[in-house]
């Protein structure tokens, strides 16, 4: 297979990668504070966690550019300190996929969670386990076929982002070109041969993960 | 041990408030459904919080609205049957019961469970699942799950509802064992005058999220305190 393929194949998976290890270790907190808390401003707190999922993804990257960018509200103090901006590097399309494909993640943790048996909650705690003890010991396990499909879901868009990844990593081939950014490049510029052998990768992988987390939805119903 | 309560709470249009006392004994908390009798055993337990009362042990205040007190259900010292049981699905028979013991120490606990699996009749289905034991089996599971950590008082929400008749008959005899083995009080709600009849040292009736009385059976039947009370204790089953 061609070097830039084989590239692009090895940045999507690393960028995926860290955007869903990120995903999950803010995601199942974020879930199960939805699903088992009452407190105000809840309904606003899930808005803004499920508003990537449904604004223009160059939306999105226009708020993270905003935010992360080097003048932007964080990004500045991050370079004024470091020297150092996220813009134009393989962290900010794992950025960017972070924050498309997370509410994937709260949506299907937060239903999960919401589905385990109350009764069993109460008998964790009449059993002398406190709240921490009682969600890691009844509430996720129970929930964890939730969990595992928000997962691979989150996981799949993180591998098809484009929108967001293009307007904060940019586009640079051998360094921020993912492969839907290398498809976008080679269609443009008629390299069809490539186009078709990423294209094709590309559905495949999509199609598995999608049958992996069905799998594992259907089970959790 | 014995158990002093006192509670208030509105809920959807809803009011309950009782007061009463139980001694070291088996009571009976009996009446309609929708009568505030399973509200009751949440508000002991610390699952819901009344809007004021308190909740008292010979040991120890778990709630007191005006002093401030509001024990967590973790700490309270009470054993609970519910009546779905809530055993849980994803631990083995074993696991079900050493998660009622958070509090022993980690060597002792296997002994401790064996000791209960041993009481409770529940041998060799040890590594079972949930899924591959009968009703009794369960009903077992979940008094040996909450009577592991010896609590102060055993609070039992219909766990016998669901059975059929003869099954019910032999989990009430498996009750009374139960008390005599582990020297508790026990409350039990039912709205079944049968199993009330033939369990109870005390009923306390319940009618609209009030007490209407209180007393032993006996007292209950030749001198009932309302008509209400009356028809209650002479419809056999509601």
């Amino acid at each position: 297979m061609d070097n830039s393929i084989l590239f692009s194949a090895r940045l999507s998976l690393q960028v995926a990668l860290v955007a869903t290890a990120f995903i999950i270790i803010t995601g199942v907190p974020v879930s199960y504070f939805l699903a088992q808390k009452n407190f105000k401003g809840k309904e606003l707190v899930d808005i803004i966690f499920t508003l990537p999922l449904v604004l223009p993804p160059t939306v999105t990257g226009y708020y993270l550019i905003v935010i992360f960018g080097r003048n932007g509200l964080i990004g500045k103090m991050i370079y004024d300190w470091t020297g150092f901006t996220i813009m134009f590097t393989w962290y900010a399309a794992a950025l960017a996929s972070f924050v498309v494909a997370l509410p994937l993640m709260v949506k299907t943790t937060r239903a999960a969670i919401e589905s385990v048996d109350r009764n069993l909650i109460n008998a964790a705690y009449t059993l002398g386990h406190g709240e921490i003890e009682t969600a890691l010991r009844v509430i996720l396990p129970l929930a964890r076929k939730g969990i595992i499909a928000g997962t691979v879901l989150s996981f799949a868009r993180a591998m098809g982002e484009f929108g967001a990844t293009l307007m904060l990593a940019g586009n640079i081939p051998g360094k921020t070109n993912t492969m839907p950014l290398a498809i976008y490049s080679l269609a443009n510029s008629g390299e069809w041969t490539q186009a078709h052998t990423m294209v094709i990768l590309l559905t495949i992988m999509s199609g598995l993960f999608l049958y992996i987390a069905n799998m594992y939805t259907k089970r959790s119903i | 041990m014995g158990l002093s309560v006192s509670l208030k709470k509105k809920v959807n249009g809803f009011t309950l408030d009782v007061a009463w006392e139980i001694e070291d004994e088996l009571a009976v908390l009996f009446g309609y459904s929708g009568s505030g009798k399973s509200l009751t055993l949440q508000m002991i337990a610390g699952l819901i919080r009344p809007d004021e009362g308190i909740v008292r042990s010979n040991s120890k205040t778990y709630f007191n609205s005006s002093a401030g007190i509001d024990t967590p259900p973790w700490v309270r010292s009470f054993g609970y049957v519910f009546q779905d049981l809530a055993l849980f699905p994803h631990m083995t028979v074993l696991r079900n019961i050493i998660f009622g013991a958070p509090e022993i120490p980690k060597d002792e606990k296997v002994s401790r469970a064996k000791e209960m699996i041993e009481a409770f009749k529940l041998k060799g289905l040890e590594d079972r699942y949930l899924s591959e034991i009968s009703g009794g089996q369960k009903q077992r599971v979940a008094f040996a799950r909450a009577l592991i950590r010896q609590p102060e008082v055993l609070l039992l929400d219909e766990p016998f509802s669901a059975l059929d008749h003869p099954l019910r008959l032999e989990m009430r005899r498996f009750l009374q064992e139960v008390r005599e083995r582990f020297a508790i009080s026990v409350i039990l709600v039912t709205h079944d005058f049968d199993e009330a009849s033939s369990l109870a040292d005390k009923l306390i009736v319940y009618s609209h999220g009030k007490v209407a009385q209180v007393g032993s059976l006996q007292e209950v039947m030749n001198q009932p305190s309302s008509t209400e009370v009356q028809m209650l204790v002479n419809t056999k089953k509601l």
